[in-house]
């Protein structure tokens, strides 16, 4: 249970939270029209004859974006409808050619799932939690005013008339800024395992509509305020603080909350009135006439469930039995580029523990470091996999590992190669590093007499000492044995 | 020789192949008769040099061996599709200048079939209208005229208006229509010429300046049932660019007709025998039940107990739908745009203002009370209460249909309650003009094929029309018993020339 409150003149207020969230569904075409998609084209270059709502034209629904939102339904365990059917919704608007957009109220595509959010003790979230996710339909989106191209005129582009989102609504079962926001981005590691959405927030392909409502823990819900198209994780936060603050502070100074639509202002951190219920739309819901139901058969199902890949709780229960830490296997299976990277370490042949660790600290670091992701990591999983395998059958030693990493970084050769030629090998020689340890005991005997009168931190020392004469490439074990030989 | 334009589209095409005459001849007799009928309004744009081009493409074939199905037959499109360079306007102001940078898919087939065109056909606008009276254009004027010696113009139905009376005056040989509650039949019947409308998703949509998607649906009307068959066979098709059309191979319609109805049951509706008809439509229907006893088929009365609520239905969904389909004209990308001055104080108009100005200016009164029940039956709080009820009816009436042809092939049943009223008759009295359509709704909420054709004159001198009703997808037996009627009927009266 989250416990977090807002703690008002009055006493304490509890959060509800629901989202809707709109994905843009990654298709080469739109959803009823075959234009393109792609973002950032120029004003009204991908637009066809049936995304200008010319006279006569009709949509024509695409197959691969009902696959995607399938796909994603399966995703989250959610029942998929094998009868659903098309709506129109009702009004104008410049960036709205046809005067209607086509989405799904009645029988949606897909109906309840879930997604559960792991514990986060750090962000408020003592345990894993279960959102329940309402539905998930498929629609429309609109074209774009540009409000800035002319003294006294605004421009329409319809580039993104007609491509297809699919909205999914969540139940009002989130209570936290915290909570909101783990749901945001496990929903979107989803849609990036499945490939139904990208999650790029910046360019307006994922967004969300947050209802908030307050209420004293424990009674009925209040009346809530949806604050549309909010698009990066940290805003849809800053919504629901700001917002439950507002709405608090309005009840006890003797106001009402009224159901309205609210639009964010990131340059402000505030929300402001767009329309109440009273201005709401009248959209004058039917079935569009120009559309049959859909209906899915078996081998469609069959082909949307097989086409799915091992998706983030999966992976990371796999990698929990794996040995991997909790927290390894969080980092590891957030983005899908990183899974899908580990993954094939893992094929070639690396140890899951060591090669966790060393992804995400060595790795990850060095990545950082150097401004860069893991689509362009300069070292790829098969050479990754021999470096820690000469780790693991002991070749090398860790230490000398990250130095031959920072050579493979600089040079791109393989580490067996640079093992080689550079001459890192570490030695199992007892014979050189007995020889060693009798020079630093000799030139030691003041820390010899300490170590042995009690001082066992010393140990260390001389373990140090005899590492930097065998110049790195000592077995470390190998020399723990032989000096604790040697100080017996 | 015979006067060409005379002649049906099946002599044009047999009387080309042989040699009889040169399409180019055909071309420019059609396009004369157009140019000497502007009385009539039939056409809103002439297009005789698409004909002509058409034309000597079809003497070429024909020199060359390579003649097509409807090669050297030139024809009237009506005004709802969407023609490619040519204005296409759905008779309304709001489109009015507006030329399309596409083909429909039905008037592109028939170019492929190597059919010219004469030019676009007038029609009530939007198709919504029993009368053509609504058309921005003006109305069409029928050729037919009462014997009673008095010369009031007569309406030519509606909403294909337009093609019935360039057909009847002998200006096209055949012509596209729509039919979304009897716009093909009505008119069809009142000019005594034949049309179909087929199956709901024989023909494509796409193209078709929409009116009420669930059940618009193009076909031809043409002098006989030969002619339209060959028409519908060069119209219909899957197109899978619209996903209402019905993905079934297109019959061989005009080699299979036959006239005798051995075998056949024809269904007589009762509740179709309405208190106080015409007794000229009653002595007609009569006789056709007479007619198709004689081509050997076997009668017997049926029930289609909802057929009372399916006009009520009709202008609840088709409005609904209309309704919806409207609003892209809005003056924002193409067709009309009204932006209103700025005010005295300085405000300046805004999009609102834009979409008031251009769609009060840009629709006629009848698309604008269609508009407004449209919006009405689907608005919150009322929704339920008209257009799932009226949705629900639709099944019922489906159903009847169901249950009828389970003991006939076919029915048979008046094309419309009366003849051709005169123009201005029915203008101020909307329910009296939708009554019009109280035969022919019920087929199109079922979306069963349905056909006109004529069979008697009335008192006055005004051809009356039968409609056959047939099964979904069963064209060819409403062809056929057309046939068997129009052997039998012997009607082969036409209107005089006077204009």
């Amino acid at each position: 249970m989250s416990d977090y409150r807002i703690k008002g003149e009055t006493g304490e207020w509890e959060v509800v939270i629901g989202l809707e969230v709109h994905a843009q569904i990654t298709t080469n075409a739109k959803l009823f029209s075959g234009a393109a998609t792609a973002f950032g084209a120029e004003p009204n270059t991908q637009v066809s004859l049936v995304d200008a709502a010319m006279p006569g034209m009709l949509p024509v629904p695409n197959r691969e974006c009902i696959r995607q939102a399938v796909r994603t339904g399966m995703a989250i365990e959610a029942q998929i409808n094998r009868w659903s059917r098309f709506d129109r919704k009702n009004y104008f608007y410049a960036d709205l050619p046809q005067g209607y957009q086509i989405s799904q109220l009645y029988h949606p595509l897909v109906g309840e799932g879930s997604i559960t959010v792991e514990a986060d003790e750090k962000a408020g979230i003592p345990e894993a939690k279960v959102i329940g996710v309402e539905r998930i339909h498929v629609e429309q989106d609109a074209g774009k005013l540009m409000h800035d191209q002319h003294p006294t005129m605004s421009y329409v582009d319809l580039n993104r008339s007609g491509v297809a989102l699919m909205e999914i609504v969540s139940k009002p079962d989130m209570r936290s800024p915290a909570e909101a926001g783990a749901y945001v981005r496990k929903l979107r590691a989803i849609l990036r395992y499945v490939g139904s959405c990208d999650g790029n927030m910046e360019e307006g392909s994922m967004r969300a509509d947050v209802n908030v409502s307050v209420r004293r823990p424990g009674d009925e819900f209040g009346t809530r305020t949806e604050t549309k198209n909010v698009n990066s994780v940290r805003f849809v936060m800053a919504v629901i603080e700001g917002e439950a603050k507002r709405q608090v502070e309005l009840i006890e100074s003797g106001g009402t909350v009224v159901q309205e639509t609210r639009l964010y202002d990131p340059d402000r951190n505030e929300t402001r009135s767009m329309r109440s219920k009273e201005d709401a739309h009248d959209y004058r819901y039917f079935p569009d006439p120009d559309l049959l139901p859909l209906e899915l058969d078996d081998e469609f199902l069959v082909e949307c469930r097989e086409s799915l890949p091992e998706l983030p709780d999966a992976k990371r229960d796999r990698y929990l039995a794996l040995g991997i830490s909790p927290y390894n296997a969080d980092v590891l299976t957030a983005e899908v580029e990183a899974a899908r990277w580990f993954d094939t370490l893992l094929d070639a042949g690396a140890k899951p523990v060591a090669a966790a660790n060393w992804v995400t600290s060595e790795l990850f670091g060095a990545l950082n470091r150097m401004g860069r992701d893991l689509t362009d990591s300069p070292v790829s999983p098969q050479q990754a996999a021999e470096l820690l395998g000469l780790v693991a059958d002991g070749t090398i030693s860790g230490t000398i590992a990250k130095q031959v990493f920072e050579k493979m970084l600089e040079s791109g050769d393989g580490a067996a190669e640079i093992v080689e030629r550079d001459g890192l090998k570490q030695t199992s020689d007892t014979g050189a590093i007995e020889a060693e340890i009798a020079k630093i005991l000799t030139a030691n005997a003041d820390k010899v007499e300490q170590y042995k009168g009690g001082k066992e931190a010393l140990f260390g020392f001389f373990v140090g000492q005899t590492m930097k004469a065998m110049q790195g490439k000592a077995n470390p074990q190998v020399v723990n044995e032989l000096l604790k030989k040697a100080l017996g | 020789m015979t006067e060409l334009t005379n002649l049906t589209v099946a002599q044009i095409r047999d009387g080309h192949r042989a040699g009889d005459f040169s399409a180019v001849e055909v071309a420019e007799a059609f396009s004369a008769n157009v140019a000497g009928a502007k009385a009539l309004n039939a056409f809103i744009v002439e297009t005789p040099e698409h004909a002509l081009e058409a034309a000597k493409q079809a003497d070429a074939d024909r020199a060359a061996g390579t003649l097509k199905p409807l090669s050297g037959v030139p024809i009237g499109m009506k005004d709802l599709f969407c023609t490619n360079g040519v204005q296409t306007t759905a008779a309304s102001h709001m489109l009015e200048g507006f030329i399309p940078r596409y083909e429909s898919t039905v008037s592109q087939k028939l170019w492929d079939a190597g059919a010219g065109m004469l030019g676009k056909l007038n029609l009530d606008q939007f198709a919504m209208g029993s009368s053509n009276e609504t058309s921005y254009f003006g109305n069409v004027i029928s050729p037919w005229r009462r014997k009673d010696g008095g010369n009031a113009a007569l309406a030519p139905g509606g909403s294909s208006g337009g093609s019935s009376t360039a057909i009847a005056a002998r200006l096209c040989p055949a012509a596209t229509g729509t039919d979304t509650g009897g716009s093909i039949r009505q008119p069809a019947a009142f000019t005594g010429i034949s049309g179909i409308k087929p199956t709901y998703g024989r023909c494509s949509r796409w193209g078709i300046v929409a009116f009420a998607s669930s059940l618009d649906q193009a076909g031809p009307m043409a002098r006989d049932v030969r002619d339209c068959a060959i028409m519908l066979e060069n119209m219909a098709g899957f197109d899978a660019k619209d996903a209402t059309s019905l993905n079934l191979p297109v019959p061989n319609w005009e080699a299979a007709l036959s006239s005798d109805l051995k075998g056949k049951t024809v269904g007589i509706p009762k509740e179709y025998r309405l208190e106080g008809i015409d007794p000229d439509i009653d002595a007609m229907w009569e006789a056709g039940i007479a007619m198709l006893k004689d081509a050997g088929a076997a009668v017997v009365e049926i029930s289609l107990p909802h057929t009372k609520y399916a006009l009520p239905a009709y202008y609840i969904i088709a409005p609904a739908e209309a309704s919806s389909n409207l609003a892209r004209y809005d003056g924002v990308r193409y067709g009309l745009r009204d932006l209103p001055a700025k005010d005295s104080s300085g405000g300046g108009a805004g999009l609102q203002d834009m979409y008031a100005a251009t769609r009060a200016e840009g629709f006629g009164p009848e698309v604008k009370r269609r508009i407004m029940i449209g919006t009405y039956v689907l608005s919150a709080g009322f929704y339920d209460a008209y257009y799932t009820q009226a949705q629900k009816v639709r099944t019922l009436i489906a159903r009847d249909f169901e249950q009828a042809f389970g003991s006939c092939d076919v029915i048979l049943a008046p094309t419309a309650p009366s003849a051709a009223f005169g123009l201005g008759e029915k203008m101020a009295d909307p329910l009296a003009m939708y009554l019009n359509d109280v035969f022919a709704v019920p087929a199109s909420l079922a979306g069963l094929p349905a056909m006109s054709v004529p069979a008697a004159l009335n008192r006055e001198g005004l051809p009356l029309g039968l409609q056959i009703i047939g099964k979904a997808f069963d064209e060819q037996s409403v062809l056929n018993a057309g046939l068997a009627l129009e052997e039998r009927s012997g009607f082969t009266a036409r209107a005089e020339k006077w204009w």
